[in-house]
Formats: C-alpha cells, structure tokens, sequence
C-alpha cells in the first residue's frame, strides 16, 4: 500500500512499494498520460513534477514519492503550464504527440524557474526528454512564444 | 514506407486467402490453422446511422462534422488533412470539425494506391484527394437541398460558409438543423468540385485538430493507453537470434511475482509472461531462465556480413538499368571516381513501442491499437484464430510514431498477440506491451547495405559513365507483395532513386545483389531512399570536386541537359526548382562559408522532389555539428502548407539522427542495441535550425511523411567532403569521428 498526493488529490494504491510512480498513474489509476517510452529515464515520456522538479516517473519508486506533491499531465496547471499548452496549441507543435506530455512539464518547470529562458537554457532543460518525430524546432519556438505571453 | 506507388495505382493488390494463410502459418511457426476459413472482404458496418452522409463523413444534430479517417495517423497529420479535404468542400468552419479513424472495411475504406485498407507510401493525401472532397461535396449538396426543401426555396440561392446555411430572406442555419433531413435524401450521384482559386483551406490554414488533446494527455488516445475489464497484460520474450527457438525454460520465480496469472511458451515466438498488469509482467519477464535453440538461426556478426556484402558488390549482379555501354565510357573517361558506401541495419524507435490489444469472444474478435494496415492485420487474426475474416473487428488508435514499423508483411505483431489469445484459451481482453528493448530488439529494421559506384567525367568535367552495385536484403521477397514488387530477381523498392536517378549521364549501368539474411527487415521512412539518395548525391558531388565545379553548378548543369529520357526531362524541371529555391534561401556561394561548410543535395521520393542545404561547423575535437538546413520541397498541391513544413522538419531530424548516431549491430546474430542508451535518438541541442519553404504548384498532391528524409544525409555528408576532402562513405558519421 502506498499514500500518494496526486494532482492535489490523496490515494491510497494497493501496490508493491517497488512499483514505478510510471505504472502506479497508468495501470491502477487509469492516467494515461503520463507515457511509458523507455522504462530507463533516457527518453523523458514519463515526465512527472515531485514537489515541482521534473523527473521520470519511470525511475521513482511509488513509495519513494510518499509525502511529496505529484502533478501530472492530467493536473497541470498555473501560469507557465496555460502559456506552454497554449504556445504548443498555437505552432501545431505535436506530431504524433506521445513525448508531449513530458514535453510539457519539462517545458513547464523551465519557465517556472527561469521564466525567460536563452537557448542554452532550453537545451539545458530539455534534451532529456527525446521526440522521435524532431518537432524540436517547434518546442524551441513555443517556449520562447510562451515566455513572451507569460510577460505580457 | 511502403511504396507500392504507380505500379499498383493501376494494378490494385486482392489479397487472398490463401496468402494471409501462407504468411501466417509460417510467421506462426508451425501454429496448426484452420483451412476451411472463407475469405471475404469485411462488410462491417461503418457506423452507417441516419447521419452518414457518405462512408467518410458523419454529421450530428448539434453540428459537429465527424470525418472518417480511412489511414493510420501516426503522426503525420493526415487526420487533419482529409478533415481539410471534407471541410473545403463542406464550407465548414475548423471548429466544427472532429477526425476519428474508420473500421476496418476493405470495401469501404481501401487505399486507392494499394487496393487494401492501409497507410504507407506517403500515399494517404494523394489518394485521397478527390475522394475525400467529394465526400465533403456530397454531403453539402445533401444539406443545401434539405434546407431548400424546408425553406422552399431553390437550391441554387442558397449558400454555405463557415458553417452556416443562408438564403437571401434571411434564413440561416447550421448543419445540425439539417443533418437528420438531409442524411435521408438521396445520395447525388455527381458534384461539382470548386476550382482551386475558390479554396479557403486547402493551400491555405486548417490547424491540426488532433492536437488540443496531444497537449492535456487525453485518454485513450494511443495504442498504449487501451484499459479494458478483466484485461491481462502480455510482455513475451523473444529469442536472442532471429529464427532460435525455445529448447527449455523455467519459470517458477516469474510465476511467484505478485500479479503474475501465467507463463507460457508461444511457440515459434518465445514465452509469454500474462500478468493483471503491465510492471508485474515486466518485472517477472526478467526472472524467466530460458535455454534457446539456436539451430537455423541467424547467428553471423555486423561484421562479418558487412564483409560478405563488400564482396559481392565486386562481382556482378541482376541489372536494373543499363544505359549505353558502362564498360566502354569508363574506359575512355579522362577521370574515374570510385566509392564503396556501408549502411547498417537501422530500427525506427518510434516513441510508442509496438503495442495492441485483443479480445476473443467466440468466434469474434476485437483488436484496439495503431493499425496501419488493416486489411493484412485482419486477415492474419482471423487466419490464426479460426475465425471468418469479417469477424474481426479492429478499432483504430493514434499511433505514437511509426515510421514504417506498425506494418510488416508478415503481421508478426498481429501473430505474436493473436496466437497468445489463442493459447490462453479464455475470453478475457489481453494487451501485448513491447518493452523499449522489446522493440529495439525485434527486428524488422532497415536492411543494411553496401553500394559500390563507379562515375566517370569527360576532360571537360561532364559525367559519361555511372556503375552502380547496390548490395541489400530484398523487403518484397517471400511476402504478399513479391508479385508486384519483384521482377526478375529486382525488388524494386532496394533500387529507387537509382534507377531513376535523372542526372543526363549517357551511360549508366545498375546491379542488385539481394542476399538472404535470417534478420526481418522492413521499411523504414522513405524506404530505400535513405540509402539510394545518400549514395546518389554523396557521387555527384564527389564528381563535381573531381571535376573542380561548384557542386549547384555541376548539378544544375546535369539536370539541364536532355538526359534522354522524358520522365526523367520532367523531374528534372522540378528537381531544378527545390534546387534553385534552396540555393536562394541559403545564400548559396559555394562549400565554404567562412568557419562553415556546407552540402547540398535533391532528391525525388513518392513523386515529392526535395532540395536541402546543411551546414556544419567544425568542433575543436574534429567532429562537426549542423548548424543549419534549408529545406525546398514541392508536393504538388501542399493541402496544409504547416503541415508539410512540420514533416520536412521532423523528417530533416529523424535522417540526421540516422546519419549521424543510430545504428543495430549484430554480434554472433544477438542485437546488440537495446534501448535509446545504446541507440542514440537525436536531442534537441543536436537539431539544428531549419527552415523550410513549400513552392507553389498546381501538380496533383504527391507525399509528405517520407520525402523530407532522404537529402539530409547526402547534403550533411557533402558538407563534411567541404570540409576533409572524403566522402563519409560508412555510417554512423559517429563511429568514425566525425559526428
């Protein structure tokens, strides 16, 4: 049994304490979209916030998020969140769209942190998180557009 | 991807029966099937309510126009873009607008290029061009005369724009108002298309209506998110080797993880670890100890097959194409440039592993997953299962990613799932979850491949001569479609982009050696013409330097000249144009920029011809990083101009990460390759800066997914030539320092 604070919402999930935050959200939750992509943390699909730092869910044990605040894709919210899902709409950044919610919260807690970032900063913050479809471009120039709508 | 092209435009595919059959007991590995199955096309009703207008377009009360796509989006957005088709002519505003994927229905829902319900070939606008407008034209005219008709008032006064319904008196209404009135009328049997300058979509903006729900991880959105009652999740472990079997294996430890229900061995596929959910099942998989058979298997090293491929491209071969005399223009040639190029296995490390889920009731079933080819996928389940083809159902998912691998011939992942169920005996919903190193290690890669040229100039630098051996594993061979793909000992899809190479070159010769290698292979994005292209346009310009010509010189110069061939006149008018257009938007001045260098190259895949200039820098440690890549593209009619550019961005990015990092290598026939470790994904520091421009034409749409790929390998590599003086002829570029 684990004790998670999930999107702001207590559960208590009957599951081996070893379970991957990843397959504790998709499997006994049915929140699917946080996304399983490599089960190694070199991809970034699985990009959840603990207490607001990005990390992949893939690689953190359910138990070892006990008494943390969790946000998913499902729950994230605030200013950086609405100016990036918002900028990614704009510039039709998804293809097929599967890396997009890591994408998004990778993006998110960058522009929390630094909410005007260079380019150094993206690539800083995101190469962690892998798009096979390349829609790199798109993701550089929606962070820079969120950024901007974030100061006006 | 798959590239059945103009070929099987005239001469659709009738898959038989007996074809699915033979696939799928030998993919089956001995799996006894039923021989009394009947075949037919399936006649599944495709949601045909009161408000089916036509098999591709549905409109509800509330005025929500739901167009039916026939493909797989996977995602290169032709979701949008048959919705754009339907719309145009519809007169519908973007935000009424919804994509959802059609049933499997071969009558219904064929791919017009293939004859069978599938997506690949960079196919799915060209196909559906007039189809799909005549969809959305249709059901206006079905609208304007229910509205008439409530109205009374004639036809022809009424319009229709941006969802609105309107007569001079004042009437207005929205497509709700008439859609259950209008769906009763008669289907007319013709419609008028608007001319092109009448257009507000096509050519113009209709944004991708798929990705509001790609940016809030909406549900039951992907392969991978399929949840159903009583599910059980498959994870199977497949051999080491391909084509080992299983001698022995044991299982009590997997069988003593909590969740686990059960363990069984597949035959022809491995062992099955069946769990009530996935990390139970992934978690016991590691526990399994089995003993394999590696007896017929594939058991030879990268290297020793890249040495049995280098001498076979020294002897002679089936021709493909022989254009004057080779021998002789050589011979007289004052100069010879010679290159022998290596390309390995490549895996396309889609985002979404291999998945798909299926529930057996009885004698029905019903599978949930990015189908991208449901004819062959549906015929193969029921052929395995013993079932009548129209009694399977498949309910079509985005796809995260594909790039060619959610279809194979052979349907393996289709077998693998179906024979589970099978076995397992129980109607109880069943999901087969590859793991990363699942998919990493299955197979089904690009083949791996060595091509030797041989080119010759004239004293004044004009080329006379090109030999070219290609050496690569047949796609085609031993599969549905080796009668129409194969000829003579030629599989078309291993030479194109060398047979229709268009350069004006008097004499030009082809060979293709095809050796059997016990490693699946598949298309990859744009199929042969990763490696073709590459080779194509790394030559010329090795060529132009021998020549000391600028290399858009020497190429503007060979595509200018009559090549003796009317097909190829005309690609070369539009090869020019990407050319002419890319060199503008570079500011093209030669190789060298400064601290930079650059390469260019063209190239003509699924009738889009494509032009792109990189440029690299030098970093201190010798290798190079690209900077920059222009791109020029002319698809015919770019029906979303964003859209087309997105997929040359991504197609630019998914060729350089090949080129620069991706390889499968083999080591006494085990993948070395697991995971995005070990095969190397592109990150976003690594892309460069593109841009892109879409030229206008008024050519019928031609393809998008795939054309992007192929000229950023050979334009990076002629960088690097810049740069060194040496073709990069073996990749990845980062095994050799250079990348």
């Amino acid at each position: 049994m684990v004790r998670l604070n999930i999107n702001g919402e207590d559960r208590e999930i009957d599951v081996d304490p070893d379970t991957p935050l990843l397959w504790v959200l998709r499997d006994e939750l049915q929140m699917t979209g946080t996304k399983f992509g490599c089960g190694i943390a070199a991809c970034g699909a699985c990009t959840v916030h603990l207490d607001g730092t990005p990390v992949r869910s893939c690689q953190t044990m359910a138990s070892d998020a006990e008494g943390m605040s969790i946000v998913t894709i499902e729950g994230v919210d605030g200013k950086a969140a609405k100016a990036v899902q918002a900028a990614w709409r704009d510039l039709d950044v998804p293809q097929c769209g599967y890396c997009q919610s890591g994408q998004i919260l990778a993006a998110t807690a960058l522009l929390a942190e630094t909410p005007k970032p260079s380019d150094e900063d993206i690539d800083m913050a995101m190469s962690g998180n892998v798009c096979r479809c390349a829609t790199y471009t798109r993701i550089r120039a929606a962070i820079h557009r969120a950024a901007e709508t974030m100061e006006g | 991807m798959l590239h059945m092209m103009q070929r099987l435009q005239q001469q659709a595919i009738r898959p038989t029966r007996r074809s699915f059959l033979k696939m799928s007991a030998v993919a089956a590995g001995g799996l006894v099937i039923g021989s009394h199955l009947p075949f037919s096309p399936a006649r599944a009703a495709a949601g045909a309510g009161d408000d089916m207008f036509t098999p591709f377009v549905r409109i509800s009360t509330d005025g929500i126009v739901t167009v039916l796509n026939k493909h797989l989006d996977m995602g290169q957005g032709n979701a949008t873009g048959l919705a754009t088709l339907v719309a145009e002519e519809l007169d519908a505003a973007h935000g009424q607008m919804r994509a959802e994927f059609a049933p499997a229905d071969v009558e219904r829902y064929k791919n017009l290029a293939f004859g069978m319900q599938g997506t690949g070939g960079s196919t799915a606008i060209a196909n559906s061009f007039e189809q799909y407008r005549k969809a959305g034209a249709t059901a206006r005219a079905m609208l304007v005369a229910a509205a008439a008709e409530a109205w009374g008032v004639p036809v022809a006064e009424i319009t229709v724009s941006g969802g609105r319904i309107s007569h001079a008196s004042g009437k207005s209404a929205g497509f709700g108002e008439f859609a259950e009135a209008a769906a009763k009328l008669e289907v007319p049997a013709e419609v008028t298309l608007k001319s092109p300058d009448r257009w507000v979509y096509i050519g113009k903006s209709f944004p991708r209506l798929d990705v509001p729900n790609k940016t809030v991880g909406a549900p039951r959105t992907y392969g991978m998110d399929v949840q159903r009652d009583n599910m059980l999740v498959a994870v199977l472990t497949r051999p080491l080797a391909f084509g080992a079997k299983v001698k022995s294996f044991e299982a009590s430890a997997a069988k003593a993880v909590k969740g686990v229900v059960d363990v069984i061995e597949v035959p022809g596929h491995g062992v099955a670890v069946l769990a009530t959910s996935t990390w139970p099942a992934i978690k016991a998989r590691d526990l399994l100890e089995i003993e394999w058979d590696e007896t017929g298997a594939e058991t030879r090293s990268s290297d020793a097959l890249y040495a049995e491929y280098r001498e076979m491209a020294e002897a002679d071969g089936p021709v493909f194409r022989d254009d004057g005399d080779v021998a002789a223009a050589l011979e007289g040639a004052a100069t010879v440039v010679e290159e022998t190029f290596q390309f390995p296995y490549l895996a396309h490390g889609m985002m979404e592993p291999m998945v798909l889920t299926i529930h057996v009731e009885g004698d029905r079933a019903t599978l949930w997953y990015p189908s991208q080819f449901q004819t062959v996928d549906q015929g193969t389940a029921a052929a395995v299962l013993g079932i009548p083809q129209e009694n399977v159902t498949i309910e079509t998912l985005y796809g995260g990613g594909s790039f060619g691998r959610r279809t194979s011939p052979d349907a393996r992942h289709i077998v693998e799932l179906a024979t589970i169920a099978r076995l397992w005996g129980k109607s109880q919903p069943i999901k087969l979850v590859y793991t990363r190193e699942d998919d990493t290690r299955a197979g089904y890669y690009r083949p791996m491949g060595v091509h030797k040229v041989r080119a010759g100039l004239d004293a004044d630098g004009n080329l006379v001569g090109w030999h070219h051996r290609i050496v690569q594993q047949s796609l085609m061979t031993g599969t549905l479609f080796e009668q129409y793909m194969v000829h003579d000992g030629i599989d078309e899809t291993s030479v194109e982009g060398v047979k229709d190479a268009s350069y004006a070159i008097p004499a030009f010769k082809g060979e293709l050696h095809s050796p059997k290698v016990g490693v699946p292979v598949l298309w990859w994005r744009s199929v042969g013409h990763t490696q073709t292209g590459y080779v194509v346009e790394a030559m010329i310009d090795k060529a132009a330097r021998a020549a000391s010509a600028d290399p858009l010189a020497f190429r503007r110069r060979h595509l200018e000249k009559p090549s003796g061939d009317a097909a190829r006149d005309k690609d070369n008018v539009r090869k020019l144009g990407v050319l002419n257009k890319v060199a503008e938007m570079a500011g093209w001045s030669g190789p060298v920029n400064g601290d930079r260098f650059r390469g260019i190259a063209v190239h003509k895949s699924f009738n889009t011809y494509v032009a792109e200039v990189a440029e690299v820098s030098r970093r201190d440690d010798g290798t190079f990083k690209v900077e920059n890549v222009w791109c020029a593209v002319d698809c015919g009619i770019a029906v979303n101009p964003d859209n087309v550019k997105a997929q040359m961005e991504g197609g630019i990015g998914y060729g350089l990460a090949a080129v620069l990092f991706s390889e499968i290598t083999l080591t006494d026939g085990h993948v070395d390759q697991l995971n995005f470790d070990t095969y190397r994904p592109l990150r976003i520091d690594e892309m460069p800066r593109v841009e892109v421009e879409v030229l206008a034409s008024a050519e019928a749409p031609s393809g998008a997914g795939e054309p992007g790929t192929p000229p950023v390998g050979p334009a990076v590599a002629n960088a690097i030539l810049a740069a060194t003086g040496e073709v990069p002829a073996t990749l990845p570029l980062t095994n050799h320092g250079l990348a």
